[in-house]
């Protein structure tokens, strides 16, 4: 292994890996949101509250059992299968699924599974008192969640999302069994091609590192960012800004 | 004297535990009634009965001359008309000092942005916390967060201000800057019902005294009765352990 052969391989191939990054970053970042999306909508569900018997409450169990059975399907078997499952299942009932949509679905569906639990767990964790004070000024449960749970759910779990999307940038790799051309398979026909295995991982793997570290610094940044300043300053001026 | 409130033999309990049994009384308007008692008397629950946040398990709370405990009562609306202070403040985290006095107004009552931002601003100044308007709960010790959750719930313009122990969590220099304001309320004519440990306070501010024991109210009427020439025994013992 040299480093001249880094050099070259790089020289030869590097638009190939950046798209191959490109793919990876793309599948990542919208599978997240799509997981994220799915945990929030989930977590709500199973966090309303249950009023006697009644008709909504029926529906609404059915509902939370079929959800708990998502989430147990995802979280309990590997990606890899998903991802197989999922593309040549849909494939034998003759509909070719877009390679990169079929990511997408499998790494947001797996995500979401995740986030389920992130999110009930955020929201079970806010102090009663933010619900009763929602309460008390004639917010209904819905009111309440919008503009005063969820958001402090939102920062709660950014840290979890966080996770997940790193987990996601190097996870996505396995989405090479459906031929998805993201990072690892871009990076095996280039091995392929020139029998320099080490080499070409290697650029691969600086290649996923630079990715996953700076998501994990933005990440970093926009909790402190919403977190703000723990003394407050009294401003002299009486300009306030509105929300 | 017009009556806001009047509850009727309200009953409340926990499983078997009875907290309250058979509670009879009236707020009326402009008045400043101080619930005293010690801890695990009801008083609290008793207040957290009246805008519902524990669900009464027998009587009737009349409101202008409706039940609210109807099933038919819009629950919500008639909340509106309860101004609440917490003893833990419970300041929504996610917004700031001007936001929290106006999320109610936009969201429950439907103020417009600008009618809602004149009336917080209004009574921020009431309280003097308008100089923090930017700030987060997290910013603000606890003495500026009760006066903050003070004008939050006067600014949805409630008929009726209830406290629960608002000062039972503060560091002791803080609880005069929280009194101060409660005591000026009291003096703009504001009905008002408190519950408390503070007895000098309760004294001078209050209309009425109410002592509670037990889940039932023994003795009640204005302060120079209930505080110094109580009837009942058990007030008595109360009072002696508590003035010392």
């Amino acid at each position: 292994m040299s480093f001249d052969i880094i050099l070259s391989i790089l020289q030869e191939n590097w638009p190939s890996y950046l798209r191959g990054a490109y793919m990876t970053l793309l599948i990542a970042v919208i599978s997240t949101i799509i997981g994220a999306l799915i945990g929030l909508f989930i977590g709500v569900m199973h966090t309303i509250p249950l009023r006697k018997k009644s008709v909504k409450s029926i529906f609404l169990k059915i509902i939370n059992f079929i959800l708990t059975v998502y989430v147990e399907i995802f979280r309990g078997t590997p990606m890899i299968v998903q991802a197989m499952v999922v593309f040549y299942g849909i494939a034998a009932y003759g509909y070719e699924m877009d390679r990169f949509v079929a990511a997408v679905v499998v790494v947001g569906l797996n995500t979401g599974a995740y986030m389920a639990e992130y999110v009930r767990g955020g929201i079970v964790s806010i102090d009663k008192g933010q619900y009763e004070a929602a309460e008390a000024i004639g917010m209904g449960h819905f009111q309440t969640m919008i503009h005063i749970i969820l958001p402090q759910v939102f920062r709660n779990i950014l840290p979890a999302t966080g996770n997940q999307l790193i987990m996601n940038i190097k996870d996505s790799a396995v989405l090479s069994v459906i031929s998805v051309t993201e990072l690892f398979f871009t990076t095996k026909s280039i091995a392929g091609a020139n029998f320099r295995f080490a080499e070409s991982y290697l650029i691969t793997c600086i290649m996923y590192l630079i990715m996953t570290f700076v998501a994990s610094r933005i990440l970093r940044y926009v909790e402190k960012r919403m977190d703000g300043q723990n003394a407050y300053q009294v401003e002299q001026r009486r300009e306030e800004q509105m929300y | 004297m017009e009556k806001v409130i009047e509850i009727k033999h309200l009953n409340k309990s926990f499983g078997n535990h009875e907290v309250l049994r058979d509670v009879n009384f009236t707020v009326n308007k402009g008045e400043v009634v101080c619930l005293i008692g010690s801890s695990g008397s009801g008083k609290s629950t008793l207040l957290r009965c009246i805008n519902l946040l524990e669900t009464p398990t027998g009587g009737e709370i009349i409101y202008n001359g409706e039940n609210i405990l109807n099933d038919k009562h819009d629950v919500r609306k008639y909340r509106t008309h309860l101004g609440m202070v917490f003893q833990q403040f419970n300041l929504f985290n996610n917004h700031n000092v001007l936001k929290n006095c106006m999320v109610g107004q936009l969201k429950v009552l439907k103020r417009s942005k600008e009618a809602a931002k004149q009336n917080a601003l209004k009574y921020l100044k009431t309280v003097g916390m308008d100089k923090y308007v930017n700030a987060k709960p997290k910013q603000l010790s606890g003495g500026q967060k009760q006066r903050v959750a003070i004008a939050r719930a006067l600014a949805m313009d409630p008929e009726v201000m209830l406290f629960d122990e608002p000062t039972s969590a503060l560091d002791p220099e803080m609880v005069g800057e929280v009194l101060k304001v409660m005591r000026q309320l009291a003096d703009e004519g504001n009905t008002m019902l408190i519950v408390t440990h503070e007895m000098e306070f309760a004294r001078e501010v209050s209309d009425r005294i109410v002592f509670m024991d037990k889940g039932v109210i023994v003795e009640e009427g204005p302060p120079e009765q209930v505080l110094v020439n109580p009837q009942q025994e058990r007030t008595k013992e109360f009072l002696k352990r508590t003035l010392k």
